[in-house]
């Protein structure tokens, strides 16, 4: 049935499955940003936007559920976006400032490369992840390139030239420094751990940081094998998901862009179609930062802890389709992905924000010694384990 | 080959970047311009397969131009201004230091001629900046030493900016 596709050229198939993750990608950032609306407006007791609806859809029956949903803001906003004057200001570095849009998208959308997100049993009964680039590099991939994101803002804090975006450029750079360190050391109890050997894998492997084998380590059988790293290593997950919540400049640490202190921060002064691209690209870090963490602590695809995806593939007797498992394992890693995007927005509107000098304390006292305890902790008892 | 054309096209990239750090009179124009040296550096490294260079590239060096930013906002008067002329002392450690860097060039290129006669590109050697565990135990075995002073040159750097920038009018200043 699909057999035209694998006679493609190969960089043709690579490209259309670039595309085709993006397609689903850019959409989900972009619903990212009216479902943060409409959760808000839940939390606030309020009914947020349920009025838009194209003219043309008004008789088609049922839609009011959906209108009430705000399902059709998202394309009014979208449109608007689009359409709306592309003002720059006259007192702008205009080359910086038309090109700090473009750079937060390119490593927002990048980083997706080397994600995992589902897998499906070949004809040989292996267990196959789908990942666009499944490199032994994994997460120092992802890290590195999304660590490149931050400058997207500091060039348009800098190339706006005044002085509210300016202050929201220099924050976010000291935040992304101040965190990194915490992040890369959280991880690192994880990986220690996954260069162990796998079950029935031959002595002498070598290890490696590739996302999808951390998600088999939780797939394994047995309490120890099938527990995900949530339950084993918790405080490295709560040190990932703080750090992770400063890195992506959300609330409580989203002091980078602050309304209240600095008017909209390094979005002053964009608007349209700029302005909005900022936007997806922060909720695309938010996605895959929570792919990350699902990955790492959560169990990936496995739709329950001690319970795999291969275990429901079996149980539901479509283990010998690898298009339905793959279509279900995806479908399983995106649902979770987003009740962490939902774990986002809830703590946004729960939590008030810390203040900057509260950020930098609590980055460099608290969480850093923190992780580096749980690394030396988790070292000394994972040495122990293996030995 | 399309790797050579794109070995030229990011050679080319990261020469003139590297020149446009040196040559551009605006601080935060100089920082990005090596930021995009290094990313093409970085991709230099991936048309040789060492990617695990090439993603520390990244993440280290790319990573660190953040801090650089910090440095010129924070250290660096922005409006620039008069430069002073350089002092003796100072012109004669640049030109040792520009004397060493060209026999360090001239050895390095010599060493490598050498082993490109003696033979092409060994087998062995291959997977050692490829994988990871390889990587690390030669870091902290073989090459240890270098390692260290290296890191022991990154700290001299790191007083000598503290040093530059820090305003000292009297002694009372130095705590």
């Amino acid at each position: 049935m699909f057999d035209f596709y694998f006679d493609l050229p190969h960089w043709i198939r690579m490209a259309l499955q670039g595309l085709a993750v993006m397609l689903v990608m850019f959409p989900i950032a972009a619903a990212c940003s009216m479902a943060e609306r409409k959760i808000a407006a839940w939390i606030q007791d309020r009914p947020g936007p349920n009025r838009t609806l194209a003219p043309i859809l008004a008789w088609v029956p049922g839609i009011g559920f959906l209108q009430r949903l705000g399902i059709f803001q998202l394309a009014a906003d979208g449109g608007k976006f689009a359409f709306k004057e592309d003002a720059i200001p006259g007192h702008v570095n205009k080359f910086y400032f038309v090109a700090a849009p473009i750079i937060a998208m390119i490593p927002a959308l990048t980083t997706v490369v080397a994600v995992p997100f589902g897998a499906y049993i070949d004809s040989a009964g292996k267990l196959v992840p789908i990942v666009l680039a499944n490199v032994d590099l994994g997460i120092l991939v992802v890290f590195a390139v999304s660590s490149l994101g931050v400058y997207a803002v500091i060039l348009a804090g800098w190339a706006s030239n005044s002085k509210f975006p300016f202050l929201g450029g220099i924050r976010a750079s000291a935040q992304l420094i101040s965190y990194e360190l915490s992040m890369t050391l959280s991880v690192l109890p994880v990986f220690l751990w996954t260069n162990g050997p796998l079950a029935g894998e031959p002595a002498g492997f070598t290890g490696s940081l590739n996302l999808a084998r951390v998600v088999e380590f939780q797939s394994q059988a047995g309490f120890w094998g099938g527990a995900w790293f949530i339950f084993l290593m918790p405080l490295s997950a709560f040190i990932f998901l703080v750090a992770l919540f400063a890195e992506t400049n959300r609330q409580p640490f989203d002091t980078v862009e602050s309304e209240a202190d600095l008017v909209n921060s390094f979005g002053s002064e964009y608007g349209a179609f700029k302005w909005s691209l900022f936007y997806v690209a922060e909720y695309a870090h938010m996605l895959i930062g929570s792919a990350i963490f699902m990955i790492l602590f959560f169990g990936g695809w496995n739709p329950l802890p001690w319970y795999t995806l291969s275990d429901l593939a079996h149980h539901l007797n479509f283990a010998h389709l690898p298009l339905v498992m793959g279509v279900v394992g995806i479908g399983i890693f995106i649902g979770k992905v987003l009740a962490m995007i939902f774990f986002f927005m809830w703590v946004r509107w729960t939590l008030p924000r810390f203040r900057y000098d509260q950020v930098m304390a609590i980055g460099w006292k608290k969480l850093l010694p923190l992780a580096i305890a749980n690394l030396v902790a988790y070292t000394i008892g994972i040495a122990l384990l293996y030995r | 080959m399309s790797s050579d054309i794109f070995f030229y096209i990011f050679a080319a990239l990261t020469a003139g970047s590297a020149l446009a750090v040196v040559f551009t009179k605006n601080t935060v124009a100089a920082a990005l311009s090596l930021l995009v040296s290094l990313v093409g550096v970085a991709a230099i490294f991936v048309l040789l397969d060492a990617f695990l260079l090439a993603a520390l590239m990244v993440f280290v060096y790319a990573g660190a131009v953040v801090a650089l930013f910090l440095f010129i906002v924070m250290l660096l008067d922005s409006q620039g201004g008069t430069r002073k002329p350089f002092k003796k002392a100072t012109l004669f450690s640049g030109f040792v230091a520009l004397l060493l860097l060209i026999v360090g060039l001239a050895s390095f290129a010599q060493r490598g001629a050498q082993a490109a006669i003696v033979h092409e590109v060994p087998a062995a050697a291959v997977p050692v900046g490829a994988s990871l565990r390889a990587y690390g135990e030669q870091l902290f075995t073989t090459y240890l030493l270098p390692v260290q002073i290296v890191g022991f040159l990154l700290l001299i750097a790191m007083l000598g900016v503290i040093v530059l920038s820090k305003k000292f009018e009297g002694l009372g200043d130095i705590k």
